[in-house]
């Protein structure tokens, strides 16, 4: 017992360490965010639900444990009641409860669940295509797409024996040279594909995270609520090879109107490099065909 | 060991070969049990040195020591090395050693098939270890091997393959040998319902591994045709399906954690009863609850992949099934609270060993029960709550109570008692460190960080200083447990043939250490 005290001040004396370490990051962040869209919210919503069950659940049975072992030790002349052994009422009660509390917990997960898959009524849908190791931003029918990689001071101060210290870029590995533009208040489809190997897409803000698969397109829905403008960042979740930790995903949030401008700047940037991207276009659809065929067959 | 003391009426044919050749020719369960434990050991330290390099470059932001590239080597070696290198192999020398003694058996029912499943896996490991120096490196893809990026892997892929392959072939006859030995050689009286929970836990994982080895081999043999056969199962652009891999991976690989989790059930409900001097609470319960354990396991793979786009009712059934496992584990974890109720408990290293599994794999079912909700797994998939999730049903829960096993039966074995001091110190650096370890890294789950990444931004900063120091103290502490097994083997106080009070099974009824040969003549049991 003496070693465990010991060892608990030696801890305490780490955790003191650590925490007089220059303040460059966060202790408090402990939590999900609760987000800024509908679906954020719900999940944050789910998530503090089961957290609060297993909670009573853990005080219960921990505490029946620690009580056990508290009151039936053998140094304080504990005799062993060999005759409870088996009880057919507890046994019953300790599998019926739990099915009632799992009850409880599933039917706001199914409710959540259908809510996240209906896709349907969007007012936008956008195309995001994985690659290793940057993501491919496409607005459909808009003729508006571009490449979206990591910002080039975090790519610099991330190389083995950069001699750059990541606390002096300001969001290091979150940043990248074109964010995605979404307009606020707006039920977003996106379609996800890879071009190479898995990625997924994911910005803990909007709750949703989903595979981009080679050769399919998945579908999810995110929104933006409409006084919540702003930037977001997240990151590829799926181990897409050596540069996985380096494909962030930024979104930069704005009111309608603006991001009607901003899109309307970007179509007529694009038609004056129209001749580059009718190629690009051709290419694609040429190996989407040919994946059709091969699917067919 | 070459010092051992015979027994006088065992002498006669406890003549076994000397040196080297008694390890490379036995067929005796007790030897080869011990071979198992020892290479598990080894590929565990070998496993935990992989962790160490991953924990050392997540110490601060920014890349210190190891290139992307090779951070991923290492997060995939120290997955493979200890699910199948460390954890398995241990429990399968565990089985060797205690389940003949447990039964009242002379031996296992296939001695040679036993040294030919060691063996396999030894060369297994020595292929996959070897991947490290091919040009290309070791697999990088994950101990979940998912293509398209496993077809990425250099020199190293064949190789893996192959490992993998003579590994499912090692399982599959260690796990039929146990079957056969359970079904044909328990001693008179010895029904199935009065079996050990050890046993029990053990017969239910064998028939697990049996059918789901063959599912992995399938798929990684799947993997090689299309790298080098042009064949296309799972490459989209010849009408494969990438997504197909990963439902043939998690048909095997739920049930893989059951594989590693169930004798850890049957150890602590062992060690409970022993050291609460009082029967386990509801035996038949817990061998129904093990039992439905397993089958459930065959039908929640895809809680594993909630992402990759499962339609709505396919999400639905996989949250509910998942869901439904949280009530026989709950009828496990009740039954051994009450096993202590009303019981005399002391608490010896094994004891402390298992109760802290009780407490830590008990957080870890909880998080698994998050988990299984889909929607909030959109948030929690591939982030550190899902490393720390399986850490603690793996590290204190598997990997502490193998460590229970060892600190209880290790008397048994050697014939000393192993230094009861630093068994209790080995037991709360431990704890302490690998809550240190693990519990900072729900946080960071929790705030968006992904797993398997080399660097990080700057605000999960803190936490993965304390999670590394956590690492770091949880690793040397092991060395201790190194320390404290070669103490004992090689002398100490002498054991008693009951070494504990009063405990139940057989092999508590042999004399410390087991002679070569037990049970020539099978005892009866009432």
């Amino acid at each position: 017992m003496a070693n465990s005290k010991k060892m608990l001040a030696a801890l305490t004396g780490a955790f003191a360490a650590a925490a007089s370490l220059p303040a460059r990051a966060d202790w408090s962040l402990l939590n999900m965010p609760r987000g800024v869209s509908e679906l954020s919210r719900d999940i944050y919503g789910l998530h503090t639900l089961i957290l609060w069950v297993c909670v009573v659940i853990a005080v219960f049975t921990f505490g029946a444990m620690i009580y056990a072992m508290v009151k039936f030790r053998k140094s304080k002349g504990a005799v062993a009641d060999t005759s409870f052994l088996h009880s057919t009422k507890l046994e019953i009660a300790w599998t019926i409860v739990p099915v009632f509390i799992l009850i409880g917990m599933a039917i706001p997960s199914v409710e959540t669940l259908i809510k996240i898959e209906d896709t349907t009524n969007s007012g936008l849908t956008i195309k995001v295509t994985g690659y290793q190791w940057f993501w491919q931003y496409e607005y459909l029918d808009t003729g508006v797409s571009f490449y979206s990689r990591l910002a080039q001071t975090s790519n610099e101060t991330r190389q083995l024996g950069s001699g750059r210290n990541p606390a002096d870029v300001e969001n290091y590995l979150l940043e990248v040279d074109k964010p995605l533009v979404v307009p606020t208040g707006t039920k977003i489809r996106i379609l996800l594909t890879a071009n190479d190997v898995i990625h997924a897409w994911w910005v803990p803000d909007f709750g949703m995270k989903r595979d981009a698969i080679p050769g399919f397109i998945n579908e999810m829905w995110i929104s933006v609520d409409a006084d919540k403008p702003g930037t977001y960042r997240g990151q590829c979740a799926e181990l897409c090879g050596r540069d996985h930790g380096f494909m962030p995903v930024v979104v930069v949030a704005k009111p309608k109107a603006e991001f009607e401008a901003w899109l309307a700047e970007q179509q007529a940037a694009g038609q004056q490099a129209s001749t580059g991207a009718a190629t690009t276009a051709a290419v694609e659809s040429a190996a989407a065909a040919a994946v059709a065929l091969a699917k067919a067959e | 060991m070459a010092h051992h003391e015979h027994t006088a009426d065992h002498a006669h044919h406890d003549d076994k070969p000397q040196g080297i050749t008694r390890w490379l020719t036995t067929t005796n369960h007790k030897d080869i049990g011990t071979m198992y434990l020892v290479f598990s050991l080894a590929m565990f330290l070998i496993g935990g040195l992989f962790a160490m390099v991953i924990r050392a470059e997540l110490f601060q932001p920014g890349l210190q020591f190891v290139d992307p590239g090779f951070f991923n080597q290492m997060t995939t070696m120290h997955a493979l090395v200890m699910v199948f290198g460390a954890v398995m192999p241990a429990t399968v020398g565990l089985a060797n050693w205690m389940i003949p003694m447990q039964i009242g058996a002379p031996d296992m029912a296939l001695p040679r098939m036993n040294l030919f499943s060691f063996w396999l896996l030894f060369f297994a490991f020595m292929l996959l270890l070897s991947t490290l120096f091919l040009p290309g490196g070791a697999p990088a893809s994950g101990w979940t091997l998912y293509p398209p990026l496993v077809l990425q892997t250099g020199n190293a892929f064949p190789v893996a393959v192959f490992a993998i392959h003579l590994m499912g072939a090692s399982s599959i006859m260690g796990s039929i040998n146990v079957i056969v030995t359970i079904m044909n050689m328990r001693a008179p009286g010895m029904s199935l319902l009065k079996m050990p929970l050890f046993s029990w836990s053990w017969l239910i994982t064998a028939y697990l591994l049996i059918a789901v080895m063959p599912v992995l081999a399938g798929g990684v043999t799947m993997l090689l045709t299309d790298h080098f056969f042009a064949t296309s199962f799972f490459n989209p652009a010849g009408g494969g399906d990438p997504v197909l891999f990963q439902h043939v991976f998690w048909f095997f690989g739920h049930p893989e954690v059951y594989i590693m989790i169930l004798p850890a059930f049957g150890i602590v409900s062992e060690i409970l009863q022993t050291f609460s001097r009082k029967p386990i609470f509801g035996y038949e319960a817990m061998v129904y609850a093990i039992a439905s354990i397993a089958f459930l396991s065959f039908i929640v793979w895809a809680h594993h992949m909630f992402t990759v786009g499962m339609p709505l009712a396919g999400q639905m059934f996989f949250t509910l099934s998942t869901m439904l496992i949280a009530i026989p584990t709950g009828v496990k974890v009740f039954n051994w609270t009450a096993t202590m109720w009303r019981g005399s408990i002391s608490f010896e290293p094994p004891m402390l060993f298992a109760i802290a599994f009780l407490f830590l794999f008990t957080i870890g079912g909880f998080s698994g029960l998050m988990l299984a909700i889909a929607p909030a797994d959109f948030q929690y998939h591939d982030t550190y709550f899902v490393v720390a999730h399986f850490h603690y049903v793996l590290v204190p829960g598997a990997v502490f109570a193998i460590m229970a096993a060892v600190y209880y039966w290790l008397p048994k074995w050697t014939g000393h008692m192993y230094d009861m001091k630093l068994a209790n110190f080995h037991f709360w650096m431990s704890t302490i460190f690998v809550n240190v370890l693990f519990f900072p890294q729900h946080f960071l789950g929790l705030a968006g960080m992904p797993r398997r990444i080399p660097d990080y931004a700057t605000q999960f900063a803190d936490w993965n200083m304390v999670s590394s120091i956590g690492g770091f103290g949880f690793g040397l502490s092991q060395l201790l447990f190194v320390y404290i097994i070669i103490k004992a083997a090689r002398g100490g106080q002498k054991a008693t043939a009951e070494v504990w009070d009063n405990p139940p099974g057989l092999e508590w009824t042999v004399p410390s250490p087991a002679p070569y040969h037990t049970f020539d003549t099978a005892p009866e049991v009432k």
